[in-house]
């Protein structure tokens, strides 16, 4: 750690960059605000409801419903994608030429535009034109994600795992590459099994990777709309609509601000409270 | 008997190829083909889908707007987090903790919150429909991406090393471009990747605030499904072309980004 000096004038370096996050972070904010508390009915008149909307949400099955589901998937895909990154990051080979390869082929799913991962895989898993459909029918399952709940489930997690493992393993791959080589041959030395070599060596250097993991893939799966959106567009019915799949129905769709704003500021509220848990939780594990 | 080991990553990359092969082979394709017949390769390989995305302006403009604001996001960020993450990194001042967990917070706000404040937003300042406006939008979540990792990385560089530079007489100014930002090169190299990636793989905010004169290349693909019936061979196409810059540009960094991982923040 750097001892840092005090110097009020370091506010002069930090200046662009509020100004420019202020514009973006703070007006809309405001906006929502305002919105959550009012109501319109058109021609810019607007009236104070106070906090009619927050109870209105708060108490509608529809919201309750939503967060579970994205409660729900937040949870499977945090359970299937932090072990997997790990085990593939521990498999891959430490260097040589096949390092860069594995790295380049594995990035690739994170660089394709949402929209579009959204809808290579409607293409790939429609049942009558798509390789994965073909395939799961072909293996005696009825599957047909656009009709089934299950296989609409199945199908958005598996694309969720195949967009995001990748993030992971990279974050996994880089702690382990910083632990050095002499920690394995005393591990050799004193014959460590290869379960006690990651528990005692392995996990506690990539304890920080992983912090970073878990809290960058809950945020992000938290806030996911695009893929979800253009793969099966929340259905069946409402089976896949997650909170902003939802909230950009009631907003956008109906035109219900108010609802909408009040919905916003609890979501968002949401995801920072369960970030700042989860940082606590692993920064004290860290401590102890 | 043991597995050997580079079985796990050869399935987890076959694994991750096939959706992609799937769309680039269904791109050679004719529409007729795909709806028809089930084939494992283009059986009647055609290069229409591509000469339409290269001839009509309508496609091809999608991928400069796209280039265009993803290019000015990506320079507005590290130069304004530059400054900002140094001042993070050696100095303490007013709020400077307050200050950082609140830029990060701004990583965490859901995009569908902000679409329609931002619509109006950048509406009333005369932007919208401008690759401009989507370049400052994308700074909510990037900005403070990039804060966070540059910090990291400036704080791995000892302090002696800009006392010195003072010492020698060198001012803040020329100090920071000839000294400094050379010797956290990777690290600038990784925050440009990521910057990037996350803006030219945000959609909702892209397509919220364009309509026709700015509108990204993902954008412009919805419109398949939409006009003309469902031209899948068209949309395979232009999905493919977008999977291409992002390739590139992982070429370009690949030998980096373990690195560059383990050196920073992250």
């Amino acid at each position: 750690m750097i001892d840092k000096t005090v110097n009020q004038r370091a506010w002069f370096l930090v200046l662009p960059v509020v100004v420019l996050v202020a514009f973006n972070a703070l007006i809309p904010l405001m906006t929502v605000v305002n919105y959550s508390v009012q109501e319109t009915f058109g021609n810019n008149v607007f009236f104070f409801e106070g906090v009619k909307w927050f109870e209105q949400i708060l108490n509608s099955e529809r919201f309750h419903a939503s967060l579970l589901r994205q409660l729900s998937f937040t949870g499977i895909i945090l359970l299937i994608e932090i072990p997997l990154g790990v085990a593939i990051a521990l498999s891959m080979p430490k260097k040589g030429p096949w390092v860069s390869v594995c790295l380049v082929l594995m990035a690739l799913p994170l660089l394709i535009p949402w929209n579009v991962v959204g809808a290579m895989w409607n293409i790939f898993a429609l049942p009558d034109i798509g390789l994965l459909g073909r395939m799961i029918n072909g293996m005696g399952f009825d599957y047909n994600f656009t009709q089934q709940p299950l296989a609409a489930w199945f199908t958005t997690v598996l694309m969720d795992v195949w967009h995001w493992t990748s993030l992971v393993v990279l974050l996994a791959y880089a702690g382990l590459s910083s632990i050095p080589d002499a920690y394995y041959q005393a591990a050799r030395i004193d014959g460590a099994s290869a379960w006690s070599v990651f528990r005692f060596i392995q996990l506690p250097k990539m304890k920080r990777v992983l912090t970073i993991a878990v809290l960058l893939r809950f945020m992000d799966s938290f806030m996911i709309y695009t893929e979800p959106f253009v793969l099966t567009g929340g259905g069946p019915g409402n089976t896949t609509t997650f909170l902003s799949i939802d909230l950009v129905k009631i907003a956008l769709g109906q035109f219900d601000l108010g609802p909408a704003a009040a919905m916003s500021l609890i979501y968002f509220l949401i995801i920072l409270v369960l970030s700042w848990i989860f940082y606590t939780l692993m920064m004290r594990n860290e401590e102890q | 008997m043991k597995t050997p080991k580079w079985l796990v990553p050869t399935l987890y990359i076959l694994f991750l190829l096939l959706p992609i092969y799937w769309l680039v082979s269904m791109s050679f394709k004719t529409t007729n083909e795909i709806l028809g017949t089930f084939s494992l390769w283009p059986q009647e390989f055609t290069l229409a889908n591509y000469i339409t995305i290269f001839t009509d302006p309508t496609w091809y403009n999608g991928y400069f707007n796209s280039l265009t604001y993803v290019g000015m996001n990506t320079l507005l960020s590290v130069s304004v987090a530059l400054p900002a993450a140094y001042a993070f990194s050696r100095y303490r001042f007013l709020g400077d903790k307050h200050l950082f967990f609140w830029l990060l917070t701004n990583r965490m706000a859901p995009p569908a919150v902000f679409a329609l404040p931002f619509f109006q937003l950048y509406s009333a300042v005369g932007l919208f429909d401008t690759p401009i406006a989507v370049a400052l939008a994308h700074c909510l979540f990037n900005i403070p991406l990039a804060v966070w990792i540059l910090e990291g990385f400036m704080s791995g560089v000892p302090k002696e090393l800009d006392e010195t530079a003072y010492v020698d007489g060198y001012s803040f100014g020329r100090f920071f471009i000839r000294i400094f930002i050379p010797t956290i090169a990777a690290g600038i190299g990784v925050v440009m990747f990521f910057c990037f990636m996350f803006s030219w793989v945000e959609l909702l905010l892209a397509k919220t605030l364009t309509s026709v004169a700015a509108k990204p290349i993902a954008a412009t693909m919805t419109r398949t499904a939409s006009t003309a019936g469902y031209e899948l061979g068209l949309l395979a196409a232009a999905g493919t072309l977008t999977i291409i810059p992002g390739a590139f540009v992982i070429w370009f960094v690949r030998n980096h980004i373990a690195k560059g991982f383990a050196l920073g923040r992250v």
